[in-house]
This record gives structure tokens, C-alpha cells and sequence, in this order.
């Protein structure tokens, strides 16, 4: 659905021996399948942005290619915007107008007419549970109401691909969790959904796959359960009543062990593969010691670790 | 035919975000309204020189400019509002659709011409009882010479607010192309009483001949070559103005 080749910003500044330029997108490739929800996950300032702009036919890409539901980005903007649906991080809803009013402009801006556009409108604003505030003014809204009738423009002329900028920033966790409802319905209508985020959390529930943006350059793509197996395995966290050192020396010579740390208070740290697999193994190496288990825990790594991993850094950096 | 009615669509926008805040119509005409009556008063002396010898005579050369300064200083502020939708994203969300770019340009100054008509129809009314009566014919005339003056200034605020794109930058900017437009069309004081250099200088300033058509529409003198030129030269401003900011927008937007 989504077919990106090489894609590159460079921003140029100053003029004569004082231009500097600075490549904010480094020639990046992605497919993006139909009927996925996407996630472009880095920090801010990671090209993430810069690159969904871009393929909204807001911004020029210095080189490379992109072709969107069949649509050539250069040579058809036109026919580009026409399949796609935008919304950006801010929104774009007027303070003095009502919900209801925006949606029909944006509908009418798509040079649909204006009792289909009023038609539309209405299904929208049901849709996304805007009914009962349709006929007030936008600056009435909470965020999380401004931010749905910001989706409804953005799908009211029914695109193939929908792109969100930072869909979920600066909502409380009962909108965010109320737009992730949103965006799952969109997808299960057939659409394919791009969504920038920095909240690994989100990336994790939301996306089918996602990729990992960092100065500019992707660092890894999958789906969220892939990265996070392909970094580490899990690691489950043993204590035991006594005999921590004995314990560590037996459960590393076990085979689906993969390397075993002795930490203080008879705590030990175990790398397996397949954590839910290796505990029943666990306990009964243990037990065959005649060491008394005390506690045991699996830790799945999180995107976290995936970016830790990737990057070198933590994203709350 | 899609440019027309995409105009039409975000002049009706703008129309509507207009009279749901009407208040800054009316604190547009706050200003001519109050030089209307305290400063014109101090006027008859200084044009008897050039012809009024009546306060109706001196209001009749000082309405029109006014009406000119009135639409040339309306137009030249409304770029901040367009820096204001850029900046709220209202512009990018219409950039996104298929929306035609000369329409989101073209829609907007459309509705400042219509926000100074009303400003100017409203101190043509204030003025009446000084005197100032004009044929309906003529006045019709006029505003139509003051449309093309607000729709030429608006696209000129318009490009330099793309250009400048700063909001405080605009500001100074615009001061600064304000102030000697005004002065060098004889808004405030008719240039009949400057050096002859200056009045030379003055020729070159298209918004000195649409003040002088339209004095011209104002006294009766119908038969005035100044207004047809005034007409055209304003027509053609407008046009160049219109097209320069057209072009400086969709290269900007895309």
C-alpha cells in the first residue's frame, strides 16, 4: 500500500560559504501492507515527522521515490491526496465553528457537494461519538473530542491510507485508549493506518509493525513481538531460600539457559529463549538440588529494550 | 470553474468567521471615525487653497482619502491572520486535500474586500451629516475603485506574510510600506499643497490615483479623466498584486 525507496530530506540554511545543510532524512526504505496499522516510532527530532510530511505531499523529498496505493508521489501529488487521508499533531479545527462545520468544509474541500458533504458529515460525527457536541464551537471540546473530529476530516473523503501524526500526545489515558478503539476500527474497514508515536506502549498494543527511527535513519522493523524476541529472549529472576551460588552454578549448565547472573539477596538472573518453557525447567533443576525456590518471575523485554538495544539510548532520554 | 467555486467555498468560510466575531469590523472603523470628527474640522482652512470653501467642500476631499487609507491599511494587516491559520494548521489540513491553492488565497482576500466595503459604507454614512452627499451612481463607482484597492492590498499583505512568515516581522514590514503609501496619496492632506518633486514622487503611487478619482466621484465632477485612469490603474495593480501573491503561496504550500 505504502512503498518507500530511498526517501531523503535535506533542509539547506544560510547562503554562499555560511550554508550548512542538515539530512533529516537519510534515504529510508519501507513497505507498508494494506490493512495495517503502521507504527514510526523514534524520538523527537528523529526524522519521523519530517518523513510523514512528506508522504502527505506537504513537504518535497530531496530524492528518492514513494508510491502510495499505486500513486507515484512526485509526478501525482494530485491523485496522492485524493487516497490519503492527513492529520497532524496539532490538529487543524477552527476555534470560532463547530465540529459539525469542519467536517462538511473538508469534506467540501475534496470537491465533494454539499448534500453529500452534509450526509457524510453526519455519519462521521456518529461514528466517533460527536453527535452531541456537533453544533457547538470547537473551542467547547476537550482534547480528545477535537482530536476525533480531526480524524473524522481526516477519512471524510473515505482515503485508502490514513496517516496520523502523534495521534494520542497530550490525551488522558481514557481518550488515548478511546482513539486506540478508533484507529482499530478504521483498520478493521479496510484502511491502512501510519502513525508516528514516542510512546513505546502505544507502538506495542496498537501497531502490527513498526519501525524504529533515529537520527534519520531506520535502525530496525518488525512486528513489536519480533524486535523484542530478536534483541534478548526473556529473562526469569529466581530467588532462593540458600545456596544462591550452588544454584547458579547448576542452572548454567542447563541447556536452555543462557547465561545466568548471581545478584545480591540470593537473587538469580536467568537469559532463556522461552521464558513460559524454561520456569517448569527451572523449578524442576531446582527442586532435583534439593534447593528451596523462594520466588520465580518472567520478564518479557519491552520496546523499551528493543530501542535501548538499537539505539544505545533509552527514548525518555 | 474549480477555482471559482473553491473561492467561493473559503470565502463563505471566512464570511462566516467574520460575522460570528463582528467586533472587529466595527473597531476597524473606531479610527476613521474619530478623525472623522475631531481632525477634519481643522481642515477648512488649510483646503480653501484648493477649492473648499465650505466645511461640505472640505469633507468631500477629506472623506475620500480617508475611505483610500481605510482600504489600504485594512488590506495591508490582514497577513497575521494568515500567519495565525498557518501556524494553527488550519492551512496544512487544507493542504491535504484537492482544495485548489489560489482558491485558499483568493477566498480570503475576497472576504477582506468585503470586510472593508463595510467599513467604508459605514463612514460614508457617518459623513452625511457634514455634507458629504454623492450620487448613487457615483458612489456605487467608488467603492468598486476602493474594492480594488483592499483586494490589491490584501494580496500584497498576503505575499509578504508568506515571504516573512514571522509575525513580528510582518509588523515592521508592513509599517514601513504603509506609511509612505499613505502620506504619497494625499489620504490626509491632499498633495494639491506639496512641492512639486513631491508630487512627482506621489505620481508613481497607484493609491494617489485612486484617491483622486475618487475625490473627483465625490465633488460631482463626473466628466474627470482622473477617474477612468484611477479605475485602470488600480485594475491593474490588483491584477499584478493578486498574481504575485497567488504565485508566492502555491510555490510556498506546494
Amino acid at each position: 500500500m505504502i512503498k518507500i525507496k530511498g526517501l531523503k530530506k535535506v533542509y539547506k540554511s544560510g547562503r554562499g560559504k555560511k550554508a550548512t545543510s542538515v539530512e533529516a532524512v537519510k534515504g529510508i526504505d519501507l513497505d507498508v501492507a494494506q490493512g495495517e496499522i503502521f507504527g514510526f516510532l523514534g524520538p523527537n527530532g528523529a526524522g519521523k515527522t519530517t518523513t510523514l510530511r512528506i508522504l502527505a505531499t506537504l513537504l518535497s523529498a530531496s530524492d528518492g521515490e514513494a508510491t502510495i496505493a499505486g500513486a507515484n508521489l512526485r509526478t501525482e501529488p494530485e491523485a496522492v491526496r485524493r487516497l490519503i487521508g492527513f492529520v497532524a499533531q496539532g490538529g487543524g479545527t477552527t476555534d470560532d465553528v463547530t465540529g459539525r462545520e469542519e467536517i462538511v468544509l473538508q469534506a467540501r474541500m475534496y470537491g465533494i457537494g454539499k448534500a453529500e458533504a452534509e450526509k457524510r458529515a453526519e455519519a462521521a460525527l456518529a461514528a466517533f461519538d460527536l453527535t452531541e457536541y456537533a453544533d457547538r464551537k470547537c473551542k467547547t471540546y476537550s482534547g480528545g473530542q477535537r482530536r476525533r473530529v480531526d480524524i473524522a476530516m481526516g477519512v471524510i473523503h473515505q482515503p485508502q491510507v490514513l496517516f496520523l501524526d502523534e495521534p494520542t500526545s497530550g490525551l488522558d489515558p481514557q481518550s488515548r485508549a478511546h482513539m486506540w478503539d478508533e484507529i482499530r476500527r478504521l483498520r478493521a474497514e479496510g484502511m491502512t493506518v501510519f502513525i508516528t508515536t514516542h510512546y513505546l506502549d502505544e507502538a506495542d498494543a496498537l501497531c502490527d509493525r513498526i519501525a524504529i527511527i533515529d537520527h534519520g535513519e531506520i535502525v530496525a522493523e518488525g512486528t513489536p513481538a519480533d524486535l523484542k524476541r530478536e534483541i534478548s529472549g526473556d529473562v526469569v529472576t529466581v530467588v532462593v531460600a540458600e545456596e544462591a551460588e550452588r544454584a547458579g552454578e547448576l542452572l548454567g549448565k542447563e541447556s536452555y539457559s543462557n547465561g545466568v547472573e548471581v545478584r545480591e539477596d540470593n537473587e538469580l538472573r536467568l537469559n532463556v529463549d522461552a521464558g513460559d518453557s524454561a520456569i517448569p525447567q527451572i523449578m524442576r533443576t531446582l527442586e532435583g538440588a534439593g534447593i528451596k525456590l523462594e520466588t520465580i518471575e518472567l520478564h518479557r523485554p519491552t520496546l523499551d529494550d528493543v530501542f535501548l538495544t538499537k539505539t544505545g539510548r533509552s527514548l525518555r532520554d | 470553474m474549480k477555482l471559482l467555486r473553491d473561492t467561493w467555498l473559503i470565502f463563505q468560510r471566512h464570511m462566516l468567521l467574520m460575522l460570528r466575531s463582528p467586533l472587529w469590523v466595527v473597531l476597524g472603523v473606531a479610527q476613521p471615525a474619530v478623525y472623522l470628527i475631531l481632525f477634519a474640522p481643522l481642515l477648512k482652512p488649510a483646503l480653501a487653497s484648493v477649492g473648499a470653501n465650505t466645511m461640505s467642500d472640505a469633507y468631500k476631499i477629506y472623506v475620500p482619502g480617508m475611505l483610500i487609507a481605510l482600504a489600504l491599511a485594512g488590506g495591508l494587516y490582514v497577513g497575521f491572520g494568515l500567519l495565525g491559520d498557518l501556524a494553527n494548521g488550519v492551512i496544512e489540513r487544507s493542504r491535504v486535500t484537492t482544495v485548489s491553492r489560489v482558491a485558499l488565497l483568493l477566498g480570503r482576500s475576497l472576504r477582506d474586500v468585503v470586510t472593508v466595503i463595510v467599513q467604508c459604507i459605514i463612514i460614508t454614512v457617518l459623513s452625511l451629516p457634514f455634507g458629504v452627499f454623492v450620487n448613487i451612481g457615483s458612489l456605487l463607482l467608488g467603492y468598486a475603485i476602493l474594492a480594488l484597492c483592499a483586494l490589491s492590498s490584501a494580496s500584497i499583505s498576503y505575499g509578504i506574510a508568506i515571504r516573512v512568515a514571522n509575525p513580528s516581522v510582518l509588523g515592521q514590514v508592513v509599517n514601513n510600506i504603509a506609511q509612505p503609501l499613505m502620506l504619497l496619496s494625499g489620504t490626509l492632506l491632499p498633495l494639491a499643497l506639496a512641492p512639486l518633486w513631491l508630487r512627482t514622487v506621489a505620481d508613481f503611487n497607484p493609491f494617489n490615483w485612486a484617491a483622486k478619482g475618487l475625490r473627483a466621484l465625490f465633488i460631482g465632477d463626473t466628466g474627470n479623466p482622473a477617474i477612468w485612469q484611477s479605475i485602470v490603474i488600480a485594475a491593474g495593480l490588483m491584477v499584478v498584486a493578486v498574481i504575485w501573491s497567488a504565485r508566492t503561496f502555491s510555490r510556498s504550500v506546494r
